[in-house]
């Protein structure tokens, strides 16, 4: 191989080699048989990241996998997992009178239990705008003082961190007109969740790539040692997710889980021990509402005593009220790896991207969305 | 909404960077990794560099793809990726 360049070697076309995906999936087709036969006729991962969910259905190697190995889209779009309630919350923030909603784009079109999103609130008034990085929203509340500047904080480990960075910044500016939601949710409690449930049958993970960045493999160790499910941190092109299959099938083969690295190049055992100690400072674990599963205790982050100031949901005196799902759909059931976007009645029928009903279709990034937008 | 897209730090000014991505250049904030420098190539998400990517780790890796998918399967059981480290 010739030597690339250190720009190239981050760059997409040697992470697509056609011929070396064409052996990788042989030898996973050549793998899944073997291990299917050890795991009951099918073997069944789980990917926990709707980056990962996008970056397969984007390749159209779902249809080249064996029919013995099943890719199932876990808890992992931040908009998915976001209850009922916690949208309905969202929805009243930007009913503040004079308040700026800043938010990341995938947010717009999620439904609260009243059928508004923040489109819709937008068109009835409200101001909202979609930021790049929360940075742009703390530069917002330098420039409009006499605002109230709130943004809608969701996401997992990537994220927290991140939002919690312009907090701090916006903490030592003095800025009293910035706010921000605090509803992250964490990946390791979710994945625990999932694998304690009688009927779980997940025989992977495919554990997401950024979140790791943050918080490194350990983790992620008892899933391997408690629970005997394989893991394995992997990247966003098409190789890596091959590859990263691969690595979880031989784990599967040999009987000897355990948690690998395939995105090496960004991944530390360690994580990103600065990000992660500004996540602690900046936010405590808490109790998180999750769609379709409810709320479990130590499963999320919410503000820290020292940053509670910052909280849009205590400034404003926001209540959390339970609030059932859209009737009929089955994000609950296909977060949790228990139906694929066909087996939902509504799927492509009365829920489509343009008229979503469940967050797994309003998202971009969703299972739902992913699966109509490039078929299975 | 965790995507993170790698770029090359052409400029830093205290806690905050300039990075090019593909020819496209933005402000980026290093709090997350105050130890990145110029030159560095990072993973950004929303604003912030969240990691430092390692050329060669990424130079390796392909190699080891190279190296493993580069040759016909024969059904013998051949070179596991799991020797790429944990």
């Amino acid at each position: 191989m010739k030597t690339a360049t250190p720009a190239e070697r981050f760059s997409s076309p040697l992470w697509r080699d056609r011929a070396l995906a064409a052996s990788a999936l042989s030898e996973i087709e050549r793998l899944a048989d073997v291990a299917a036969a050890k795991t009951g006729g099918q073997v069944n991962f789980m990917e926990v990241c709707g980056t990962h969910t996008m970056a397969i259905a984007a390749s159209g190697m779902r249809r080249l996998f064996p029919k013995t190995l099943r890719m199932l889209s876990g808890p992992g779009c931040p908009v998915c997992v976001t209850s009922q309630g916690d949208i309905d919350r969202v929805l009243a923030l930007a009913a503040v009178p004079g308040a700026i909603i800043t938010t990341f784009g995938d947010m717009l079109k999620v439904k609260g239990s009243k059928g508004l999103d923040l489109n819709s609130m937008r068109e009835r008034g409200a101001d909202v705008r979609v930021v790049y990085s929360p940075l742009d929203a703390v530069a917002l509340a330098a420039a409009e003082p006499a605002r109230q500047v709130i943004f809608i904080g969701v996401g997992f480990e990537t994220t927290a961190p991140v939002i919690g960075g312009a907090v701090a910044r916006a903490k030592k500016a003095g800025l009293k007109n910035f706010s921000s939601t605090a509803f992250f949710k964490l990946v390791p409690p979710a994945l625990e969740l999932l694998l304690s449930d009688p009927e779980n049958r997940i025989h992977g993970f495919m554990l997401p790539g950024h979140v790791s960045a943050i918080i490194g493999l350990e983790p992620y160790r008892f899933v391997a040692e408690k629970y005997r499910v394989p893991c394995v941190v992997t990247g966003f092109e098409p190789l890596d997710i091959l590859a990263g299959i691969d690595m979880l099938l031989k784990q599967v083969v040999a009987g000897k889980p355990s948690v690998e690295d395939e995105y090496f190049r960004a991944v530390r055992a360690g994580g990103n021990p600065a990000a992660r100690k500004l996540m602690e400072e900046v936010f405590s674990v808490c109790a998180a509402s999750w769609r379709a599963i409810g709320t479990v205790d130590a499963t999320g982050l919410e503000f820290s005593k020292a940053y509670a100031a910052f909280d849009a949901v205590k400034r404003f005196r926001i209540p959390y009220s339970d609030a059932p799902e859209p009737k009929g759909c089955l994000c609950g059931k296909i977060l949790l790896g228990k139906a694929l976007p066909p087996d939902c009645p509504l799927f492509g029928k009365t829920c489509t991207p343009s008229s979503a009903v469940g967050p797994c279709m309003v998202s971009s990034e969703g299972a739902c969305a992913a699966w109509f937008k490039y078929g299975d | 909404m965790c995507l993170a897209v790698p770029g090359k730090i052409t400029a830093v000014t205290d806690n905050n960077a300039e990075v090019d991505f593909s020819g496209v250049k933005r402000a980026v904030s290093l709090d997350l990794v105050p130890d990145a420098k110029k030159n560095d190539y990072v993973l950004v998400h929303a604003g912030f560099a969240i990691q430092v990517l390692e050329p060669l780790e990424a130079q390796e890796t392909l190699k080891l793809f190279k190296e493993i998918y580069g040759k016909a399967h024969g059904g013998a059981v051949s070179g596991p990726l799991s020797h790429i480290k944990p």
